[in-house]
């Protein structure tokens, strides 16, 4: 039997945020708050840095409005010059539409799956699956987990810890080997 | 401190949106347990019953257009655009009240839409996949619909990219794609709670495998919301340009009623107005059906109404200002299309329209009928025949009449111009029926946004 980490449930959001800070100042780094809905200030609670999504998502977008008005230059004027009502080959105006569809269509790519990268999902295996209570997380439970793998981690001291800073039913991850 | 007595903002508008004693369990319970339900409602079974039907008729008809072709439409010399673009713009527009309010009353924080966005989402989902149905078949050989795209091929043969049909279908693809990554990030942590409430192993699985992993920490969160923020934000000009692209299909080309630079705004207002009117028929079909009038309630419908008052405010504007211009340009083949509009043959279609578009929405000035449910219902279905009639308007009775009067014609629709637009029923409630059967109607997770208690300052800021 492995262990993996120590969960605790709290009451509400005030009291997650507030666990957060505690658990935050107290040196935690591998630690995560696990709520049904996002909860404001819970980023600053917890120490993260912004995420860096926007950049993924802006590098997308760029490569899409890129890609857009490059694809239709070279169609319209290297690969396929085609005289039609007397239009220009290179119709910049023309090409704003295609090269904006594009743009927003890369960076809702980036978007999504800049998500899921920075997620680490799909993961169908986690440690704190390993709870039964915690499945009530989704609905109308508040966890604070912290992982094995944290620096600080010691099972006995992170237990009395959480039951310290208001944790009620503290739960050892354990698989079932 | 905040007084008991004294409630503070965000309570007072948490009672109006969710009345009642409801809290993250309850909303939970009431969300969640519809799909869960072990029998499905007679109701459901005589709608799915009833939309598998239309499903068939659409597929029959399609399936002999394909064999057949374009012939067994009514389209004709001059009116080459028949029922299948109206019906195109039609579908595409309702679409857009759902991205408006999924995108741009997120951006505005107007949290009272949490409780009707997926629904509205899902509405859109599947007007694009009926819309989109029409420019694959009316171009005659669906076989080589692939030829819209910019694919190499041994022809060297490439898309005009300078024309508003290929705008059209990047746009109208960008946005099916958009809409539909949009609905399925929102829909992930909905996932893992029906996922962790499944009874059945089987159902566990599949809701688990599409939940892909999700277990609700911030550090997932922190993305994810930010992910959600920049798909609203992108998703605002996205659904903006769509119908403008869809206006310059008719607006950049030389016929006397379409050459016009209002189309673009007014194609945009039209949209919304006809998505909202369906948002509308759908939900207070849907609450009656599952008892859900305490989550999508009296208010909801209220401000639906408002921004469909708005909205039809702004098309009746534009059909006078087209009139307007009409007029002053001077020019005898723009005047003459829009007298023969309102008083040529097709004078029904017209005022079909003015009275559906102009005239119904007004009765939303006042509270009580913006409250009253059976007059809500009907006016949403009216604002829907209004809104096709209005491209009736614009496609047939333009086209019919143009510079010679030795060109004119009159159209009629054939049995299969009506056919496939019912079948289009089929496919949209099929589609919509098997989500309210399987997914969460309203979003879990946003709908306890609402709530008070679900932010931790509340009663500090205020």
């Amino acid at each position: 039997m492995n262990t993996y980490g120590v969960i605790a449930r709290f009451n509400d959001p005030v009291e997650l945020v507030h666990a957060a800070e505690k658990i935050r100042d107290a040196g935690f780094t591998d630690f995560d708050c696990h709520s049904p809905f996002p909860i404001h200030g819970m980023d600053d609670a917890m120490g993260l840095k912004r995420s860096k999504l926007g950049y993924v998502i802006g590098a997308m977008g760029l490569t899409g409005a890129l890609f857009g008005f490059g694809l239709q230059t070279w169609i319209h004027s290297i690969e396929y010059p085609m005289n039609i009502s007397g239009k220009p080959f290179f119709a910049y105006p023309a090409y704003a539409i295609i090269t904006f569809e594009l743009m927003v269509l890369f960076s809702a790519f980036g978007a999504v799956f800049g998500m899921m990268y920075f997620n680490s999902i799909p993961r169908f295996h986690h440690p704190v699956f390993y709870s039964d209570k915690f499945s009530r997380v989704t609905s109308d439970a508040f966890y604070v987990s912290i992982e094995i793998s944290d620096p600080k981690y010691n099972e006995q001291e992170v237990k009395s810890f959480l039951d310290k800073i208001g944790g009620t039913d503290i739960e050892v991850l354990k698989d079932e080997n | 401190m905040m007084n008991n007595k004294i409630k503070s903002k965000a309570e007072i508008r948490a009672e109006k949106l969710l009345p009642g004693n409801q809290d993250f369990t309850t909303l939970t319970d009431d969300i969640a347990g519809v799909p869960e339900q072990k029998k499905t409602p007679i109701q459901w079974w005589l709608l799915f019953g009833l939309a598998l039907s239309l499903l068939a008729i659409f597929a029959g008809s399609v399936g002999f257009l394909i064999w057949e072709g374009t012939g067994i439409w009514g389209i004709n010399n001059p009116v080459f655009w028949g029922w299948a673009i109206i019906n195109f713009v039609w579908w595409v527009g309702i679409g857009h009240a759902g991205t408006l309010i999924s995108a741009i009353l997120h951006l505005f924080r107007q949290n009272w839409r949490n409780a009707i966005n997926r629904f509205a989402e899902t509405m859109t989902l599947f007007a694009v996949i009926c819309a989109l149905v029409f420019p694959g078949i009316h171009v005659g050989r669906i076989w080589v619909a692939y030829w819209f795209l910019p694919i190499p091929n041994q022809m060297g043969m490439w898309p005009n990219m300078r024309s508003p049909l290929i705008w059209d279908f990047f746009a109208v693809f960008t946005y099916f794609t958009v809409s539909l990554l949009f609905w399925y990030t929102g829909l992930i942590p909905d996932l893992a709670t029906l996922r962790d409430r499944a009874k059945t192993n089987l159902k566990r699985k599949i809701y688990g495998f599409f939940a892909l992993g999700w277990r609700g920490g911030n550090r997932q969160w922190q993305h994810y919301e930010l992910a959600y923020l920049v798909l609203a934000g992108i998703s605002t000009p996205l659904v903006l340009s769509v119908h403008s692209v869809v206006s310059s299909d008719f607006a950049t080309s030389v016929i006397p009623g379409w050459h016009t630079t209002i189309f673009p705004p007014y194609f945009v207002a039209g949209a919304i107005y006809s998505g909202f009117g369906m948002v509308m028929t759908l939900s207070i079909i849907a609450r009656k059906v599952y008892n859900l009038g305490h989550i999508i309630t009296l208010e909801h419908l209220d401000k639906m109404a408002q921004i469909m008052l708005l909205t039809g405010c702004m098309v009746g504007y534009a059909y006078s200002m087209e009139f307007f211009v009409a007029w002053y340009s001077g020019n005898a083949y723009e005047s003459f299309a829009f007298v023969n509009r309102a008083l040529g043959p097709y004078w029904w279609g017209y005022w079909a329209m003015i009275f559906c578009n102009v005239v119904v929405p007004q009765f939303f000035w006042f509270e009580r009928y913006r409250r009253h449910i059976p007059f809500l219902f009907i006016t949403s279905i009216l604002v829907n025949i209004g809104m096709w009639f209005e491209r009736f308007v614009i496609v047939v009775i333009t086209l019919h009449r143009d510079f010679m009067p030795g060109a004119w014609a009159m159209y009629n629709p054939t049995i299969f111009d009506v056919s496939i637009y019912i079948g289009t029923f089929g496919l949209f409630f099929t589609g919509f029926l098997l989500f309210l059967r399987f997914l969460p109607m309203v979003s879990i997770a946003e709908a306890k946004l609402v709530l008070p208690e679900s932010n931790p300052h509340h009663g500090h800021e205020e």
